[in-house]
């Protein structure tokens, strides 16, 4: 008895002068809660191609991008700066998981709508999951008339789409990454051996060079190229750089085009000869 | 020896009737307001864990930064990733004492908290006006002090310098009920 009596009072001066910190208290009772990991890209572009990122609930915004011509067409044509590629584009978020965008393209005077839709969202903490995955689709209108008149193109016949499942894990604060299976379909091709359906796959990575500033590069392999052109695979590297409710891009590419169907499978800049086309692409959030 | 026991018996019920003296709170509210010409920005954050041991007046509060709710979703995002860096200071504490604990009575009571603050990994030591009210089974406390993002290593974009204030104002409002362990 008088042992037990010891005991207690030995583990009661414990807790008594050796008590707990009140911090430590409040550590054990802070609840675990699922942590939804964001900004694995900063804009809803790695570079042409989409990031898993979405527009945020409600929020408009209007995207102006240019591509320019190749810099080695020499100092005549200002390295490319004669020649440019502009897109405007209003996109519109639904609600935080579902955006919509409507576009046009001077390049082949094209019009495109897409849907992304944010899918699974990567967690730590609680309910944990490694990745976050993002579904885009869209349909494009090419409106130029570069067809033999005899040969006049219907509306259904001038459409493109594209399907892709979007992939992406942030590594840490600085390192994320995206892989991008894609589908595309022509409901025209230019001559009968080139195939109606694509597939390609994508790779994006994003750097964090400071806290507004990272360097971004993406690729997209396609495995069936169309025969009619020397097409090759559209490699981009740029700049990232965040300016409050602005997100400002720096790109060279071997692309002159900014939506899916066109520099997935129409790309035919070779960038290590130097068909490089400088561009930018502005965001505005209203 | 029967008077050593005793002794030893009442250390053990004092010990006893002190753990009972600790009060929490797991949703206290803390809001943070940045006012200037071009923009207002507020924030609320009702998650905020506090704890009174009422033995010995200390306090500590643990606030999550990513609990902190912003009107816009982008403003969040930044707010997380590029002032505060809640992926590497996830949470902000205080640790201090109620100056004068003892006085506090049924009705408002301003007193002084006294401690140290830690946001965004950088120290600061602190004296915060308060108001206190205890009864029975809470104490509840509530108050308002500012706050320089400078002290606590947090930069502001020239860019951005019009639309976020230097100093933020930050209330809080806890309402501590007795802890059972």
């Amino acid at each position: 008895m008088k042992r037990i009596i010891l005991i207690i009072f030995i583990l009661s001066i414990n807790s008594q002068f050796f008590g707990q910190d009140l911090l430590d208290i409040l550590d054990n009772e802070t609840p675990k809660t699922e942590n939804i990991v964001t900004a694995t890209f900063k804009g809803t572009r790695i570079l042409n191609g989409h990031s898993i990122e979405n527009r945020k609930d409600k929020e408009l915004e209007f995207i102006i991008s240019h591509r320019f011509g190749r810099v080695n067409l020499g100092f005549d044509e200002l390295f490319g700066l004669d020649q440019s590629n502009i897109r405007f584009a209003l996109e519109y978020g639904f609600n935080d998981n579902l955006t919509i965008g409507f576009g046009r393209s001077s390049f082949e005077k094209i019009y495109d709508s897409f849907l992304k839709y944010s899918l699974l969202k990567q967690k730590n903490g609680e309910n944990s999951f490694p990745f976050a995955v993002s579904l885009f689709g869209s349909v494009a209108l090419k409106t130029l008339k570069d067809y033999d008149p005899s040969d006049k193109r219907t509306f259904a016949e001038s459409l493109f789409y594209v399907g892709q499942v979007l992939i992406a894990r942030k590594v840490n604060p600085s390192f994320s990454y995206q892989i991008t299976p894609t589908y595309v379909h022509r409901n025209t091709v230019r001559i009968n051996a080139d195939p109606h359906d694509i597939f390609a796959l994508g790779f994006g990575t994003r750097i964090k060079l400071s806290k507004r500033v990272s360097f971004n590069s993406e690729y997209y392999v396609a495995f069936n190229e169309s025969k009619s052109i020397d097409a090759r695979n559209s490699l981009a590297l740029g700049i990232d750089i965040e300016t409050g409710g602005h997100v400002f891009q720096l790109i060279l590419s071997n692309a002159i085009t900014m939506i899916e169907k066109s520099f997935i499978t129409e790309s035919t800049g070779d960038f290590f000869g130097g068909d490089i086309h400088f561009g930018f692409n502005i965001s505005r959030t209203f | 020896m029967k008077i050593i026991y005793t002794i030893l018996m009442c250390f053990l019920f004092v010990n006893v009737s002190n753990s009972q003296k600790q009060f929490l709170t797991k949703n206290g509210a803390i809001t943070f307001f940045s006012s200037t010409t071009m923009a207002d920005i507020k924030a609320d954050n009702n998650q905020v864990l506090s704890i009174i041991d009422a033995s010995n007046g200390k306090m500590a509060i643990i606030i999550l930064m990513k609990s902190f709710m912003f009107k816009k979703a982008l403003m969040q995002e930044h707010f997380n990733e590029n002032y505060v860096e809640s992926d590497l200071f996830p949470k902000a504490t205080f640790k201090g004492e109620i100056l004068n604990f003892e006085t506090i009575k049924n009705s408002e009571t301003k007193l002084e908290v006294k401690g140290s603050i830690t946001i965004h990994g950088k120290r600061k030591e602190i004296i915060i006006p308060a108001t206190f009210i205890r009864s029975e089974n809470t104490i509840f406390v509530k108050g308002e002090f500012n706050l320089l993002l400078s002290d606590y290593n947090i930069k502001i974009p020239s860019i951005v310098s019009k639309k976020i204030a230097k100093e933020l104002k930050v209330t809080f409002e806890f309402n501590h009920k007795p802890y059972k362990k």
